[in-house]
C-alpha cells in the first residue's frame, strides 16, 4: 500500500473498516465526528452495520449487544460522549467481551470546547466505568500510529476478550499526514462458541454481568485480575530517544509527546542530556522500564495536555528514586516545543545539571 | 428439558404440559405474581412457532432480571432500560435470530424510555414484552412510571400526588404514534380470558419479527402482589377495576402487513 494524505479520524475509521469491522454504532461529537461520518458511508456501501443511535447511553449497550453476539464492533466518541459510555463499558468488562472504543479527547470539564486535550486520561485508564477493570489503552502520536493502533486494539480486544481503547487528543484525529492504510480484508463471519447466535444444537449461551453469591462474583472478579496481570505483562509499550546518557527523562504521550520530542531534539542540539520515552499503552502503562531508566536518571520531566494525570502513574512507576516534574496546558491549549524547552532548562537547572546547560551556552 | 417420560394413562391425552423453551427450574418469583403466566406464555409463543433455536432473549434488570435462567434460549442481560439498544446491536448483527426484549415499566418506562422510542421510531425489527405493574418491584415496590394517580408506593406514601410527580406514562398510546412501530398492543394478565388474548398477541408480535414488519410491543397488565400489599387474587382484581380504566386494553398499532399475517 503506498502513502496517502490522510486525516486522523477517518484513517482510524478507513483502518477498521479494513480490519473487518463489523458493525459501527456512533454518535456525533466533536473532534471525532468525521470518524462516524467516513463509516456512515463505507459501512453501508459494504453492507455492513452502521446505526447512528440516539445518544451515548444507547451507542454503548447497542455495541454490548453486538459484541455478545461475537460481532468485531467498534464506536468513537469524544470526552463528554465517554462519558456517557462509562456504564455500558463496565457491562461489557462485566461480561468479558472484546469491543474497540475511540476517544478523540477535547477540553473539558463539562462541555468545556472542542480543542485538543488529554483531559480523559484518568477516565480512560482508571474509570472507564464502576467496579474492577481496567480497559487497554493506546495512545497514538501520528496518523500513522492511529491507523496501527486501531489494528492492534481489534487483535488485543479479540485475544485478551477485553475493552480496548484508542485515546487519542484532537489533534491526531483533526490532522492530515502522509500514512499508510492496511489491505482490504473481509468481515470474519463465524462466531466464537460463546456468542449469542441461538441455541441450535447445542446447549444455551448467556451473556451476563451479574453474580448474586459474593463468592462468585469475588471469582469472576480474580479471573479478570489474572487477566489484567497478564495484559500488564505482555503489553507494556512505549518508545524512547536518547535516553542511553540521559539525565533528565521527559515523558509524554499523544501530541504531548510529540512536540516534546521537538523540545528534546532541540535541547541536545545545546548539549543537554535529556531523553524521551513516549508511552504508546497508557494501561498497561510502561512502568517496567520508567522505573529502570529512573535508576540512572537525576529527575523526570512529565508533559501533558491536562493538569498532570499520567503524573500519577509516573511517580508510582519511579517510587520516589527521583524527582518528578511537570509541564502541562489545559484547556485545549497545545504546548509549544519552546515552552517545554524552557522546561526542560529550568527543570536542569532546578536538579543541578549543570554542566550540561553550561555546554550549551 | 422437556417432560418427555410421561405417558398419559390409557384413554387420556396430554393437554398440558412445560413448554420446551421454559427450563425445568423453580422461578424466584413471587407467589401469584404474573411474571410467571407471562414467562410461560412467551415460551408457549416461541414453541408454536418453532423459534427456540432461534430466538435471543434479553433480560432486564427488574424482578425479572433472571428470566435468563427460565428460557431455554440463548440470552443477556442488559443495563437498566437500556435492552432495546442491546437488542439492537444484537438483530443488527445476527438478523436471522429472534430478538426479544422483556422489560418492567420502571425499565422501560422510566431509565430507558429514550432507548424504547427509538428502538420502535428505527423500525427495529425487534419484539418486546413489556410488563406493567404500576411499581418498582424488585427495589421494594416504589412509584414508577406507570404508578396511578393516588396509588401508595413506599416513595408515595401518601398516594401518587400528580401535582408533584406528574402523570403516568401510557406508552402503548405514545410508540403507536411512530412509523417504525409495526404492531403494538395492551393486554391484561387478569384471568383466563385475557391471558389467552395476551398469548395470541404475543404469537403475533412474534410472527411480525420472523417476516421482517418492524418494531412490534405487547405490553402485559401485571400483578405484584407482594409490593401492592395485597393478596394474589385481590392483586388480579385490582387490575380489573384500578389499572383497566386508565390503561385501555386493545390494539394501539396493527400495521396492515402484520394483520395480513392472520
Ligand atoms: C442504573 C440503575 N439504577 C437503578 C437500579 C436499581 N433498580 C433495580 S430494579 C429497579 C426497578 C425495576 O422496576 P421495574 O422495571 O418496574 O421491574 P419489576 O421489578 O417491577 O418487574 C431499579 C430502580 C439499577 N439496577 N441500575
Ligand atoms: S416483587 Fe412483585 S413483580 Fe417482583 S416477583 Fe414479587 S410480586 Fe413479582
Amino acid at each position: 500500500m503506498a502513502k496517502e494524505m490522510i486525516k486522523g479520524n477517518e484513517a482510524i475509521a478507513e483502518a477498521a473498516v479494513r480490519v473487518g469491522l463489523e458493525a459501527y454504532f456512533g454518535y456525533p461529537i466533536t473532534p471525532q465526528t468525521e470518524l462516524l461520518e467516513h463509516l456512515s458511508g463505507r459501512m453501508v456501501e459494504l453492507g455492513r452495520v452502521f446505526v447512528q443511535a440516539e445518544s451515548e447511553v444507547a451507542v454503548v449497550n447497542m455495541v454490548y449487544g453486538a459484541a455478545c453476539a461475537g460481532a468485531r464492533v467498534m464506536t468513537s466518541s469524544s470526552s463528554p460522549g465517554f462519558s456517557l459510555m462509562q456504564e455500558g463499558l463496565s457491562y461489557i468488562a462485566g461480561s468479558e467481551l472484546p469491543c474497540v472504543v475511540v476517544d478523540v479527547m477535547r477540553g473539558g470539564p463539562g462541555l468545556g470546547n472542542i480543542l485538543p486535550s488529554q483531559g480523559d486520561y484518568f477516565q480512560v485508564t482508571r474509570s472507564a466505568g464502576h467496579g474492577d477493570f481496567r480497559p487497554i489503552v493506546l495512545a497514538p502520536a501520528s496518523v500513522q500510529e492511529a491507523i496501527d493502533f486501531t489494528v492492534l486494539a481489534f487483535e488485543l480486544a479479540d485475544k485478551y476478550r477485553h475493552i480496548v481503547i484508542v485515546a487519542l487528543d484532537g489533534q491526531v484525529g483533526q490532522m492530515m499526514e502522509p500514512a499508510e492504510l492496511p489491505a482490504m480484508g473481509e468481515v470474519a463471519r463465524e462466531r466464537p462458541d460463546w456468542a449469542l447466535t441461538g441455541a441450535k444444537g447445542r446447549p444455551p449461551n448467556v451473556v451476563l454481568s451479574v453474580y448474586l453469591e459474593g463468592e462468585r462474583e469475588e471469582a469472576y472478579n480474580l479471573k479478570v485480575q489474572a487477566k489484567l496481570k497478564e495484559i500488564k505483562s505482555a503489553e507494556q509499550r512505549w518508545l524512547e530517544f536518547a535516553t542511553e546518557d540521559a539525565r533528565l527523562l521527559v515523558i509524554g504521550y499523544g501530541t504531548a509527546g510529540r512536540i516534546a520530542y521537538s523540545a528534546v531534539q532541540a535541547a541536545r542540539e545545546r548539549g543537554i542530556r535529556v531523553g524521551l520515552l513516549r508511552p504508546q499503552t497508557l494501561w498497561p502503562f510502561p512502568e517496567d522500564r520508567i522505573s529502570s531508566l529512573a535508576d540512572r536518571m537525576d529527575g523526570c520531566l512529565v508533559i501533558e495536555m491536562n493538569a498532570g494525570q499520567m503524573l500519577e502513574d509516573v511517580r508510582l512507576a519511579v517510587g520516589g528514586q527521583i524527582p518528578v516534574s511537570f509541564y502541562g496546558r489545559m484547556g485545549g491549549i497545545v504546548p509549544m516545543p519552546d515552552e517545554i524547552l524552557d522546561a526542560i532548562t529550568h527543570e536542569c537547572k532546578r536538579l543541578a545539571i549543570h554542566e550540561s546547560i553550561e555546554r550549551s551556552c | 428439558m422437556i417432560i418427555t417420560d410421561f405417558t398419559p394413562p390409557a384413554g387420556m391425552e396430554l393437554v398440558y404440559q412445560r413448554p420446551e423453551s421454559l427450563v425445568d427450574v423453580q422461578t424466584h418469583y413471587c407467589p401469584g405474581c404474573t411474571h410467571g403466566v407471562a414467562h410461560r406464555l412467551l415460551a408457549e409463543a416461541i414453541d408454536e412457532l418453532d423459534l427456540r433455536e432461534r430466538s435471543i432473549l434479553v433480560a432486564p434488570v427488574g424482578c425479572s432480571v433472571f428470566a435468563y435462567r427460565y428460557f431455554e434460549v440463548d440470552s443477556c442481560v442488559a443495563a437498566h432500560g437500556r435492552a432495546p439498544a442491546m437488542a439492537t446491536g444484537i438483530k443488527r448483527v445476527q438478523p436471522e435470530n429472534i430478538v426479544i426484549t422483556y422489560q418492567g415499566d420502571g425499565d422501560l418506562a422510566s431509565i430507558g424510555i429514550a432507548e424504547i422510542i427509538h428502538a420502535a421510531a428505527r423500525g427495529e425489527n425487534i419484539t418486546t414484552i413489556f410488563i406493567n405493574n404500576a411499581i418498582y418491584g424488585m427495589t421494594g415496590g416504589q412509584m414508577a412510571p406507570t404508578t396511578l394517580p393516588g396509588q401508595k408506593t413506599t416513595s408515595s406514601p401518601c398516594g401518587r400526588d400528580v401535582e408533584s410527580t406528574g402523570f403516568p406514562l401510557r406508552v402503548c398510546e405514545m410508540l403507536a404514534q411512530l412509523d417504525g412501530a409495526a404492531y403494538i398492543v395492551r393486554r391484561s394478565l387478569h384471568d383466563v380470558k385475557n391471558i389467552r388474548k395476551a398469548k395470541k398477541a404475543i404469537v403475533t408480535a412474534l410472527k411480525a419479527q420472523v417476516n421482517g414488519l418492524g418494531f412490534g410491543m405487547v405490553e402485559l397488565l401485571s400483578s405484584c402482589p407482594t409490593n401492592w400489599g395485597m393478596s394474589p387474587q385481590q392483586a388480579l382484581s385490582w387490575i380489573e377495576t384500578n389499572m383497566i380504566p386508565y390503561y385501555s386494553l386493545g390494539e394501539y398499532k396493527v400495521i396492515d402487513a402484520v394483520n395480513a399475517l392472520d
